[in-house]
């Protein structure tokens, strides 16, 4: 210490409270830190351990191998109450990235639609717009999950009432059009499966939407590979189109190409083996039905819920991304020649992504973080199945809340990550 | 920064209570936290004023006119089914006293003890009338609503599983009302949880008199008060509230007649009393205690008249919890 | 895509015009009311299309609404028959009444109705401070904001707890001194022994601080950093005091309170104490020593991580055990310290934006003049800095008030947990409760959410003026 202050020349009058020793600052400065960290880090862990023995809670992993018990109401892998909390933290997670998912989707596409909307020439367009973005935005998210869930979903009708939808009229429709057209042959499958499903098969009622199951029999692997191959394909053709048209600057109908075998194969792969796909129909049988694949109304709740939210958000992105580019380059887009069609996709949009990713991501991650407000209505997630009943079953707090922590911030780590490597490939290169 | 660390550290120093046993801080404090349910009719309800009645209040209530000789000096904290350990884990209640089930892991894993057994019950279902059920085992097929956090969460996937039964679903709720907002807006076809509850629920009901409770009983959920691992005193304490209020019953010593009794040549009763014996100090209390409880509350069977019994509008028999001498077998050990 | 061009040979595909083409004729006026429709609602065929759709989906949503919220609506009675279509005779909308007998639920919980008063002069005060805050030309800016962020909030917990809060002594006790001090001895409402102990400690303290600052820095840091000491301390000691006082007011706890009073409990401490330490995080982790960085940046992308809701389960279920003994804390004051940490980090990444956004130069124009790193920071960059982040606080804080809906999770009941409690009163059954109920909170809202960002954004353009001078 002495020194440190020899290095010095006395302190400057008027100045008592700095120390002139940077070194020696940052130093204590650190030291002091880290005191205070170590010593808050010891003290939560003599208190944890002081109360958990006090309390004799039993604490430590091993809860997940015990029987969990209870039953979930939507399980993506097979669950029942005789698994463990294990499983039962997997089904949940599982259920999480489920709506996570299907949510990040439909807000992407109805954001990117109300931030064009936004900036739409039409007035009423317009309007429309700005009103969904301002209401959706101003209420709370829980509030919006609520409303859907316990006012609009549950004046549903009951089943016994439930709305039924009918598959058999379009696949009969399907069939007569393809005869049409002089397609007859194609079309046996088509009222072979109109004939099978019978009546109705899709219902929506209070408990949630429907649906007949598709069950695989023998040979249906055929189908998938040459799903597998349809994309692969497209995937080539993709590459090939894109440097044909570096080259030459001729197009070419990569989407439409790509659908159709996407489509197509698979389909002649099932005619192949002779349509092994049968569907499994939901059937009122007593009170309630059974058969079928049903999604559940929380599910459906929360995923209207958080998508219209996070579409908000993302409008205000996606405008204000367009907004960045410059008006001189779809001008200049338009004195080359391009409509308005090509200009905003290889114009615009590809300038914009660069403004609108980064906020987008973490739109992303708060639509996934908000998935666990689910357990406010019931839906199983992640933070429902096991920081909510596992939680209670076990008393394991310490571990339970760390592990569903970690789950998400392992997911948010994930997320940007990818996103960082997409931002580095997108990002302008300046010279 | 150094002047904030220095700051903080004067706050941090200013945390940190001496801790005595639970008794001495709920004398030091004036009043019992007691943890109960949200509000369930018959066991605890507030009004408008926020002023609480019901089995379960009661029984906090006893426990306060044993220490403070007033029973109104409980604070009462409604918890739903998952918070509800955590309060008592964490110390923000004393006592919780909210039809939880005695069950083996909650006893030793959890961290608790359980004081007895206040209300015998079991699980039921409730259903729609117009549904047509005659008795639990034609639920096959059924959606099935439950509060999460309870142990009739468990007990119902154990039930369809031994009698060879498929629900649709088991959806399971956060809370009390929300369950069963839940099944009366049509989601689950069977709301399913001790059948006391199923009686208060069905009274909360828009319409009671379109539900009916199916007259099976699938499990065993003794229901009683606890406190947590670590004070033998205090557990002794709410332990022997519940027994006294048991032995005051057994011997006659009610609301009304409680001032004569004390003049009663009975041993036992006089042993209860405290006019005999000091056997009140030995839960860290005067020998009146009980003279106290029963003044405030009356014996058990009068909380449980006054709450639940057939002249209320839960009109619950007593059935098992009536005295063991009486057809039930609520047992109250002998002081002594 | 830069690249694209220059030094390449023209590829056989491109072409060059030979000649120039016709001019086109000068555009038509594009004024007046048709010509503005053409331009705004029928330019084309998918423009028509758009524009009636868009106003099909006005007549599919607005009529309805008007009809539910207004004409058809029930405006008064005393339980669910006056809501009931039967017992009325025509369609219901919604059903205010509902709303009129929960109204008190909704807007102070179960606070006692003789205490109510004091919820009111709690709001009304801080309407009354907040609104030249807000107002740009109001006089006594700094005066008002020290009011407001220190005066305030002191005043407001008083007020809503009713004080009075029994400070034992924590020092001597522990070093046997017991008996010096009567248990509760008090003089004029206040603990003899606290403030014995709290003495004794501000000069302990203070006395440890002028020894390291002399050890460390010379014998004139040494009295300033007792002086500092002292005189933080004395703050608190004030606002402690505050809190010790017997002002006569009738203690009420936290689990009485409910309504908009918990949300706006919630979202404003939360704001208030975000402030200070967002700030100290967001300087964290812009500093140079590795060790104040690293713990910065573990701190902010941990809570900004995890969803408000595991934090409010953490702050409720996992805290409990890491704190000593039985040293109980209130359920309300644990949700705000969850959301004090998660806000706090939200807060730091909005002020480092501020902070990365002054120039270089005035850094440097700071340093030139010999100011100390903390002088520059706080008289040069800071200013600048948080001035900027107004509108990004302010969008914050909408963050927050949506929020604190989630602390109805843990079973602390804000507006939407009144509301939803409101529910499953059986008297008010009936088919529209729910839409009126929805309807209203969400309204409220609405009017707290718009209200805030119209003036953040308001904001933020007189700023962007300020910048471009």
């Amino acid at each position: 210490m002495s020194d440190a202050r020899l290095s010095d020349p006395a302190p400057p009058r008027g100045r008592r409270w700095s120390w002139t020793d940077p070194k020696l600052r940052s130093s204590v400065i650190q030291i002091t830190l880290a005191l205070i960290l170590v010593w808050l880090a010891w003290s939560f862990y003599a208190n944890a351990e002081a109360n958990l023995s006090r309390l004799g809670i039993a604490s430590g992993f091993g809860f997940l191998d015990d029987r969990a018990g209870f039953a979930i109401s939507q399980t993506l892998i097979p669950y029942n109450e005789n698994m463990s909390y294990g499983r039962a933290f997997l089904v949940g997670l599982l259920n999480t990235l489920l709506v996570a998912f299907f949510g990040i989707i439909l807000a992407t596409i109805l954001g990117f639609l109300v931030g064009v909307a936004r900036l739409s020439k039409n007035v009423v367009i317009k309007a429309l717009a700005s009103a969904y973005v301002e209401i959706t935005r101003n209420l709370p998210p829980l509030f919006q999950i609520m409303f859907w869930y316990l006012a609009v979903l549950a004046a549903l009708p009951t089943p016994r009432q439930s709305w039924g939808i009918g598959l058999q009229p379009i696949f009969s429709g399907i069939a007569s059009g393809l005869s049409a057209i002089g397609l007859g042959g194609l079309a046996a499958p088509f009222s072979g499966l109109a004939e099978g499903v019978g009546a109705p098969d899709v219902y929506i009622n209070n408990r949630g939407l429907i649906l007949p199951r598709p069950v695989f029999g023998e040979g249906s692997s055929g189908i998938l590979i040459a799903l597998a191959v349809a994309v692969v394909v497209s995937f080539i053709i993709a590459r090939w189109a894109k440097k044909r048209r570096e080259a030459t600057g001729q197009q070419f109908p990569v989407f439409l190409t790509g659908l159709g075998l996407i489509i197509v194969l698979p389909f002649l792969a099932a005619a192949a083996v002779g349509f092994p796909v049968h569907l499994e129909v939901p059937q009122l049988r007593g009170f309630n039905f059974a058969g079928g694949v049903s999604v559940i109304p929380e599910f459906v709740a929360l995923l209207i819920a958080l998508s219209t939210y996070t579409a908000g958000f993302i409008a205000e992105i996606v405008r204000s991304g367009i907004l960045a580019v410059s008006k001189g380059q779809s001008e200049a887009a338009h004195s080359l020649g391009l409509r308005g069609g090509p200009t905003l996709r290889l114009v615009v949009i590809p300038q914009a992504m660069r403004v609108i990713v980064p906020p987008l991501t973490s739109q992303y991650l708060n639509l996934t973080k908000n998935s666990s407000l689910g357990v406010a209505v019931g839906y199983p997630d992640l933070f429902a199945v096991f920081a909510g009943t596992t939680l209670n079953q076990t008393g394991q707090a310490i571990e339970i809340i760390a592990m569903t922590m970690a789950v998400y911030l392992v997911i948010s780590i994930v997320t940007s990550l990818v996103m960082g490597w997409y931002n580095k490939r997108v990002a302008l290169v300046e010279r | 920064m150094k002047r904030f660390l220095l700051a903080a550290a004067g706050l941090l120093s200013l945390v940190g209570a001496v801790h005595a046993g639970t008794l001495d801080d709920v004398k030091t404090r004036g009043a019992l936290n007691c943890g109960v349910s949200q509000g369930l009719p018959g066991f605890s309800t507030p009004n408008d004023k926020n002023d609480w009645s019901g089995f379960d209040v009661d029984f906090c209530r006893a426990i306060a006119a044993a220490i403070f000789n007033d029973p109104t000096k409980v604070k009462f904290t409604p918890l739903s089914a998952k918070d509800r350990f955590t309060a008592l884990t964490s110390g923000a209640v004393d006592v919780l006293s909210r039809n939880t089930t005695w069950t083996m892991s909650r006893d030793t894993t959890l961290g608790f003890n359980f004081a007895g057994v206040t209300y015998y019950d079991g699980q039921g279902f409730l259903v729609r009338k117009s549904l047509g059920l005659k008795g639990s085992k034609e639920l096959d097929g059924a959606s099935i609503c439950v509060q999460t956090g309870t142990s009739n969460e468990l007990n119902v996937s154990d039930y369809f599983r031994a009698n060879n039964m498929k629900y649709r679903e088991v959806i399971a709720f956060g809370t009390l009302d929300e369950t069963v907002k839940a099944y009366e807006s049509g989601r689950c076809d069977v709301f399913t949880s001790d059948r006391s509850q199923l009686a208060a629920v069905r009274l909360k009901l828009t319409n009671p008199a379109d539900h009916v409770v199916l007259p099976e009983t699938i499990s065993k959920e003794p229901l009683g008060p606890l406190v947590r691992h670590g004070d033998d005193q205090w557990f002794d304490l709410v332990k022997w509230t519940y027994f006294a209020l048991l032995d005051a019953e057994e011997l006659g010593v009610n609301q009304k007649n409680v001032d004569e009794m004390l003049s009663s040549p009975n041993p036992e009763v006089k042993r209860l009393l405290g006019t005999d014996g000091k056997y009140g100090e030995g839960v860290g209390l005067t020998p009146d205690w009980v003279v106290r409880i029963v003044k405030a509350t009356g014996n058990y069977g009068e909380i449980y008249d006054r709450n639940l019994g057939p002249a209320t509008p839960l009109g619950l028999e007593r059935g098992l919890n009536n005295l063991w001498n009486k057809g039930g077998i609520q047992y109250g050990m002998p002081v002594r | 895509m830069s690249d694209s061009t220059s030094g390449q040979a023209l590829s056989p595909h491109a072409f060059v015009s030979a000649a120039f083409r016709e001019p086109e004729p000068p555009p038509t006026s594009d004024r007046g009311p048709l010509r503005w429709a053409r331009a705004h609602l029928f330019g084309s065929v998918p423009q028509v299309l758009l524009t009636l759709f868009g106003i099909w989906l006005l007549y599919a949503v607005i009529p309805p609404l008007v009809r539910f919220f207004i004409t058809d609506a029930v405006w008064e009675g005393t339980n669910r028959n006056a809501c009931l279509p039967a017992d009325v005779g025509h369609s219901v909308g919604a059903c205010w009444p509902f709303i009129w007998a929960k109204i008190n639920q909704l807007t102070y919980g179960f606070y006692p109705a003789d205490e109510r008063w004091r919820v009111n002069v709690v709001y009304a005060l801080g309407a009354l401070l907040l609104l030249p805050l807000l107002i740009q030309k109001a006089p006594y800016k700094r005066l008002n904001a020290i009011v407001f962020f220190g005066v305030y909030p002191v005043l407001a917990f008083v007020l809503l707890t009713g004080g009075n809060f029994a400070l034992r002594h924590f020092l001597l006790g522990y070093l046997g001194f017991d008996g010096l001090f009567p248990a509760g001895a008090e003089v004029g409402g206040l603990s003899v022994a606290f403030w014995a102990d709290f003495i004794l400690s501000s000069a302990l303290l203070a006395l440890v601080a002028a020894g390291i600052s002399r050890a460390v820095a010379g014998p004139g840091a040494g009295r300033g950093a007792a002086r500092s000491t002292l005189i933080v301390m004395a703050l608190l000691g004030v606002v402690l005091l505050a809190a010790d006082v017997n002002f006569g007011l009738v203690p009420v706890e936290t689990r009485l309170w409910g309504g908009l009073l918990v949300t706006l409990v919630i979202a404003v401490t939360g704001i208030t104490v975000s402030l200070p330490f967002g700030i100290l995080l967001a300087l964290g982790r812009r500093s140079k020593l590795p060790l104040v960085k690293i713990s910065s940046i573990l701190f902010i992308e941990f809570w900004r991580g995890v969803p408000l809701i595991t934090v409010l389960f953490f702050a409720t279920y996992m805290l409990p055990l890491f704190l000593p003994g039985q040293l109980t804390i209130d359920g309300l004051l644990r949700a705000l310290v969850g959301v004090a940490l998660f806000a706090s980090a939200y807060m730091a990444e909005v002020v480092r934006g501020g902070l990365q956004a002054i120039p270089k130069g005035q850094y440097e124009g700071a340093m030139a003049l010999g100011l100390p790193g903390s002088l520059m920071m706080r008289l040069v960059v800071l200013p600048q800095a948080l001035k900027l982040v107004i509108p990004g606080i302010v969008n914050n804080f909408i963050g927050l008030f949506k929020d604190t809906t989630l602390v109805l999770i843990v079973s602390i009941f804000d507006l939407l947990g009144a509301m939803r409690a409101a529910f499953t009163d059986p008297n008010w059954a009936t088919p529209t409760t729910l839409f009126t109920g929805f309807g209203f909170a969400g309204i409220v809202y609405f009017v707290f959410c718009f209200g805030m960002s119209r003036y953040s954004m308001a904001l933020e353009k007189r700023l962007d003026r300020a910048q471009r001078h």
